[in-house]
């Protein structure tokens, strides 16, 4: 078992020495015409240091070292460090995210409960299931009439589906006979609710949960490329505006890496409730 | 006063009494006027019937120069209006990042509006139609418009109606027609069939330029090319991946495609219109009137941004001073190349025009006019269009002269001028005729 992660890990070094490798060939410098003592050629940049084309590795170590040095800086309201952004971004989304909690799971809980309600709803739910949260944005920012909570209501919007039928889905296949059990000892709606029924659904609820941060946080970037004013998003495009391919490739990576954490925390969270029958 | 029920009366300004708003402005200056006069006399003649004696031996013709040699009335009257301190202080101003938006941008690091006691946050806004909704919205105070929107939005044409006002002219000339380098042998419009253009906005410049520029080729910009909107900033990444063929869009980005070798320059917007109007700075009505003073020192705050940014010799410092990150985000090379004039055009030439962006700040009634007609003839607006009164609702010239009066620029007497665009006469009393004269237009 050791020495099959062990293999793993370093088939994964491999892989990545590979991938810089390949990386670092095709962006080898091109002999550059060196005529930058004419006139032209010094308004056109060159000679100079460009920030367009695709970066080398030199440059993005560059690059991380300067964002991951000083993450919090804050130069006036357009130019703020990579960690404020962030911030920005995960408060946003813990806010939609948490708003969508709060509303899908009890209401999926009435819903798996009740044959009925479940086949009155569900048209409605397959309907606005797979409407792209984006598509939301216009009719958002027209009606609610602020940026930052349109922002908010589209990430509540894309998380709210998962979380909804997984909840639903979960407490309509807890197991007959756990709930005849309860009945037979005569257990209040409520206690049946948080005792048996709960415990029982909770892996397919947090399925539901674990989807629907991952939706959230592909969301938010989108949402904050439109919306603009702070959020990772607005980072990609306020360098994407500059060309700045170093520092677009650099908050690629760190989005890849905060989606990979909030997913490995739900995950966590996910094991602790699972059961085996 | 009028009676406001009376189906008869119209309510043309603000208070109702007057047939516009601008015959509005003029009366409530002479009433300002009257009472600093009445305060002066009062106070050179303590007894009324001494006062009356003096006129009616001297004549009032005479007396009153021969006060106002004394006192300068202009000035008290300035300070008797302004200077009070501003209603609200923490603004927020929206902008989008161009060169066009230069005089508001400066105006926040070089302390323009710390000046005037205002605290104000620039925000960088991702496109034109976010910064209308967030106008609408009232999430922003005041904004970098493009300058037919505060037209079209005080019309209801593409947006809810709600009354906005063009404060200033942000920039004057600025903008090109920049195509992909892959079209460098077809410089005549003639050979642009099917071609595919940006432009920032449908109620801009831009669109009204280009489709301008294009119909003179004999092109009809509806059917013989495409034109899509495409927020300025997302303009040369289009061009480079060759979505887009080219595009009239504003600065620094006709720059900075040439920068990035991905196109080139193929005429200045001067060329089409010398002296055309692209961004302003606009404000709604609401705030003029909730808020007069706080609009007072920001229009103050604007105009000596203006002033300074007319002086060809700041150009260089004002392109250091908006290039980091936090406003343009831009090389400093680009925008210098934009601001002084002096550029590199993608084909191999150093250009010198140093008029190619300049900063006039009055907002020409002519100017307003002549956007309107456009929108007609390209069938934004249908029907008869008021073209005079809602230029001078929406074009705030009176209180640019008195502005500009404190800060001693330069403002011209008339709100009307005649003007040519592509050689052809425009004339602001005839905009009916100057419609029918197009041979291209969109049939209704």
């Amino acid at each position: 078992m050791k020495l099959e992660s062990l293999k793993a890990g370093a088939l994964s070094l491999v892989f990545l020495a590979v991938f810089l490798g390949i990386w670092h060939l095709a962006t080898l410098p091109k002999a550059e015409i060196q005529g930058a003592a004419d006139e032209y050629a010094k308004l056109m940049g060159k000679g100079a240091k460009k920030s367009d084309g695709f970066p080398t590795l030199g440059q993005m170590g560059e690059a991380f070292a300067t964002h991951i040095s000083d993450p919090f800086y804050d130069r006036g309201s357009n130019d703020k460090g990579i960690g404020i952004q962030l911030g920005h971004s995960l408060g946003r989304v813990a806010l939609g995210y948490l708003i969508a909690c709060l509303i899908a799971v009890p209401l999926g809980f009435l819903i798996g409960m009740s044959p009925l309600l479940y086949r009155a709803l569900n048209p409605f739910i397959q309907v606005l299931k797979p409407i792209s949260p984006l598509a939301w944005m216009p009719l958002a920012l027209y009606t609610i009439k602020d940026s930052g909570i349109s922002g908010i209501f589209v990430i509540f919007i894309c998380s709210v589906w998962p979380l909804l039928i997984n909840t639903a889905f979960g407490v309509a296949s807890v197991r007959r006979d756990w709930l005849n059990v309860a009945k037979t000892l005569e257990v209040k709606p409520l206690r049946k609710a948080f005792a048996v029924i709960l415990p029982a659904a909770a892996p397919t609820i947090l399925t539901g949960a674990r989807i629907s941060i991952g939706i959230a946080w592909l969301v938010i970037v989108a949402a904050e490329m439109l919306v603009g004013g702070t959020g990772i998003g607005y980072f990609v495009w306020n360098e994407w505006n500059n060309l700045n391919l170093t520092n677009v490739i650099f908050a690629i990576l760190v989005i890849g890496v905060v989606g990979m954490l909030l997913d490995f925390l739900i995950a966590k969270l996910q094991q602790a409730v699972t059961y085996v029958e | 006063m009028p009676n406001p029920f009376d189906p008869e009366v119209r309510l043309g300004c603000s208070c109702g009494a007057h047939a516009s708003q601008a015959d509005h402005d003029q009366s409530v200056e002479a009433m300002h006027r009257s009472v600093i006069e009445t305060a002066v006399l009062r106070a050179l003649f303590p007894q009324d019937a001494v006062r009356r004696r003096f006129l009616s031996a001297v004549g009032a013709g005479t007396a009153l120069s021969a006060i106002s040699g004394l006192f300068p009335f202009a000035t008290l009257e300035a300070m008797a209006q302004d200077k009070k301190p501003p209603e609200k202080k923490d603004l927020k101003i929206g902008f989008i990042p161009i060169t066009c938006a230069s005089p508001l941008i400066m105006a926040d690091p070089l302390g323009f509006y710390r000046e005037q006691g205002l605290n104000v946050q620039l925000i960088k806004t991702a496109g034109w139609a976010l910064i209308r909704d967030k106008m609408l919205n009232k999430e922003h105070d005041a904004s970098h418009f493009l300058s037919p929107m505060p037209l079209a939005i005080s019309m209801g044409l593409g947006s809810a109606q709600q009354p906005m006002r063009v404060a200033t002219v942000q920039n004057i000339n600025g903008q090109a027609i920049t195509l992909h380098v892959k079209h460098k042998d077809k410089r005549d419009p003639k050979q642009w069939k099917g071609f595919k253009f940006a432009v920032p906005f449908e109620y801009s410049m831009h669109n009204f330029l280009l489709r301008y520029y294009v119909a003179e080729h004999g092109l009809d910009p509806d059917t013989d090319i495409q034109i899509r909107v495409t927020p300025p900033p997302e303009m040369v990444a289009n061009l480079r991946a060759g979505n887009i063929d080219g595009f009239l869009g504003p600065d620094p980005f006709n720059q900075r495609a040439v920068y990035d070798e991905s196109g080139f320059i193929h005429m200045l917007s001067k060329e089409i219109w010398d002296g055309h109007p692209c961004c302003a700075f606009g404000v709604p009505d609401a705030m003029i009137k909730e808020a007069p003073n706080t609009f007072a020192a920001l229009y103050r705050a604007v105009l000596t941004a203006a002033r300074m940014a007319r002086d060809p010799k700041n150009r260089s410092l004002i392109a250091k001073v908006i290039a980091p990150p936090n406003y343009l985000n831009q090389p400093e090379t680009v925008i210098e190349q934009v601001l002084t004039g002096k550029y590199a055009d993608g084909l191999g030439n150093v250009k010198n025009v140093p008029d190619r962006a300049d900063f006039d700040p009055f907002p020409w009634h002519s100017m307003a006019v002549w956007i309107l007609t456009q929108m007609k003839r390209w069938g934004y607006v249908k029907g008869d269009v008021n073209y005079k009164q809602i230029a001078e609702q929406v074009f705030l010239v009176t209180d640019a002269r008195k502005y500009m009066a404190q800060l001693d620029m330069k403002a011209p007497a008339a709100s009307y001028a005649k003007f040519k665009v592509m050689g052809k006469e425009f004339d602001p009393a005839q905009p009916e005729k100057y419609l029918g004269s197009f041979k291209v237009r969109k049939s209704a």
